[in-house]
């Protein structure tokens, strides 16, 4: 028995480091020396040379990554902020109030989760052009400011708090809003940590529909500045810049990764339909 | 006199009473739906207008440049199936389906099975397995462009090593669709292991332990007793994976612009090419409706298996 666990540990070692070769090789090659670019080395997963920050600097420079950056940012988090308002106020509907037509409603919101945005890509940009806002990052954002799985999330979220708390506020003579705000939303963190973990990392990786909006290079995002990255090199030997490239795309995620993990592990398996 | 008085005093503040509690029931009715609103017009306005909106456009023409739209009746799905793009496409799609869906279950079963004791080691090997379908597909594309680069990349410098000839992993019409069937399971095995380690969790201990009383081995447990009792898990998975099939096509617009000879044209990346590049909106906005069946039929399909599958598990 104790034999079978060394040998399927072992086989799982060699797997796991099969697996993870292509980000070796990113981290390997972003840090060669640019005079060694071109040659076959780049291939290797030895880092045999003296690590340098040349190639980062040039993503920086040539490849526009701070401005990339903030553009992402202000795609994922502006998407993310106003879905936290959108998600908590239907959740809450949903979770606490008795009105006719609830159920059905609750219909029309779930067929949303099957009826996944990529799919409608092209009637939404004909949307987006009629209102105006093609080529802005609004126009990126506004389809998203609703979520489907948020509002489940939250309603979920929201039964699993007892009504006592609530009842105490109301009694105490508070708002709707201010029981939402200062009683049921801090007691529904887990729900909202999961829900933004979800969303920001949907929208950080997200390529198609910003790549059909966004049409000059001022308002692009990581995703599409490094494909420009990645088909521009194609012909030249720019390895190392591409690696520096990709890591940096990366990055911010796996560092969020490394922090939350549990967080994002729980979240990930919420998900299955992102938001 | 008195009386009428006496009938009208008390009367004001009932009538007051009445208006008020009327003007605030109105307010309490309406609130759940002003809470609703926001989320209700940004689906209607993006989920299914667009759905109004598709079917529309797939019956009329568009002159590109010009404002006005004719008729068309049925003309944009029959270009649409006359196309042989198009029909590779859906080719393309189902063999992406095939080659992707079983073989990146299975493996993600079998991670699960082997990572699912918590230690240590293990931890750090799932965050590794983990780590590929949480960077963007456009960020795996770039990785792979350089590791299937012929004769100097990655792969091909490694095979040289064992003695072995590489393929123009990309450039070959019969190799490119499997190359790109490779970055998809590389990226969604791991994704997927979490659901089946969250199955194998709330498998019930003691039906294993009797299988092995009875002699089962490993193999028999696996087919006879894990798979079964996981069904419910496998058909969620097999939803998001499907899902994945056809809304994912990053890594083609990236990597091989749907060619060598549209051998890796997959169908989102026609609809892609045809409103993008080629400006016909019909012919997409046809291509997209049939891809908005496909996706329907197969939720209603997935939701009556999941349901038969909770029945099976319970």
């Amino acid at each position: 028995m104790k034999r079978t666990g060394f040998i399927v540990l072992g086989l799982m070692a060699a797997v796991v480091f099969f697996w993870s070769t292509p980000f070796l090789w990113t981290l390997v090659a972003s840090f060669r020396p640019e005079s060694s670019a071109g040659d076959i080395r780049m291939a290797s997963l030895l880092p045999d040379y003296k690590p340098t920050w040349e190639n980062f600097e040039a993503a920086f420079e040539t490849g526009n990554f701070a401005l990339y950056y903030l553009n992402t940012a202000i795609v994922a988090f502006g998407i993310l902020a106003v879905q936290l308002v959108t998600i908590s106020l239907a959740g809450y509907a949903f979770a606490r109030l008795r009105f006719p037509g609830r159920d059905f409603i609750f219909y029309v919101f779930l067929l949303q989760l099957m009826l996944v945005p990529p799919i409608l890509i092209v009637p939404n940009l004909g949307t987006i052009v009629d209102l105006g806002l093609y080529g802005s990052l609004l126009g990126v954002m506004l389809p998203y400011f609703a979520s489907a799985f948020g509002t489940f999330l939250m309603r979920q979220t929201f039964r699993q708090i007892p009504r006592d708390f609530e009842e105490a506020a109301t009694i105490d003579g508070a708002h709707w809003w201010q029981t939402l705000w200062h009683v049921l939303l801090p007691m529904a963190k887990p729900g909202l940590v999961a829900f933004a973990v979800v969303s920001l990392m949907a929208h950080w990786n997200e390529f198609l529909w910003p790549l059909m909006v966004l049409n000059e290079p001022r308002t692009q995002t990581l995703t599409i500045g490094l494909a420009a990255f990645a088909v521009g090199s194609e012909g030249g030997k720019d390895w190392g810049l591409l690696a520096a490239g990709t890591l940096l795309v990366m990055f911010p995620l796996l560092a969020l990764f490394a922090v939350f993990q549990r967080q994002f592990v729980n979240s990930f398996m919420f998900s299955g339909l992102k938001g | 006199m008195t009386s009428v008085i006496a009938s009208e005093i008390p009367r004001l503040p009932v009538a007051r009473q009445k208006r008020r509690p009327l003007r605030s029931r109105i307010i309490r009715r309406a609130w759940p739906y002003s809470l609703l609103a926001p989320s209700l017009v940004l689906l209607a306005a993006f989920t299914y207008m667009p759905i109004v909106r598709v079917l529309w456009d797939s019956l009329h023409d568009k002159v590109h440049g010009a404002r006005t739209t004719l008729f068309v009746g049925l003309g944009n799905y029959a270009q649409l199936f006359a196309d042989k793009a198009f029909i590779q496409s859906v080719i393309n799609n189902l063999v992406y389906a095939a080659g992707t869906v079983p073989i990146s279950m299975a493996l993600a079963l079998l991670f699960a099975l082997a990572l699912q004791r918590s230690s240590r080691v293990n931890s750090v090997m799932r965050a590794l397995l983990l780590f590929p379908s949480m960077i963007p597909l456009v960020a795996a594309a770039a990785l792979f462009f350089f590791i299937f680069l012929p004769g100097v990349g990655l792969f091909d410098y490694y095979l040289g090593k064992l003695g072995l000839q590489g393929t123009n992993w990309l450039g070959d019409p019969d190799v490119a669709l499997w190359s790109l069937i490779g970055i998809t399971i590389w990226k969604n095995a791991g994704y997927y292991m979490l659901f089946y380690l969250a199955g194998l969790q709330t498998l019930p201990g003691d039906v294993l332990e009797a299988a092995t009383i009875d002699g089962a081995n490993a193999w028999q447990r696996l087919r006879h007793v894990i798979v079964p009792l996981l069904a419910p898990t496998s058909a969620f998975v097999l939803v998001i994976a499907l899902i994945n099939v056809l809304t994912q096509v990053d890594h083609v617009i990236v990597l091989t612009k749907g060619g060598p000879s549209n051998s890796t044209k997959l169908v989102l990346y026609y609809i892609f090419e045809q409103a993008h590049e080629n400006f016909a909106y019909g012919r997409a906005a046809a291509a997209s409706v049939v891809s908005v069946a496909v996706l329907l039929a197969m939720s209603v399909f997935s939701l009556k298996t999941m349901e038969r599958g909770a029945h099976a598990a319970s």
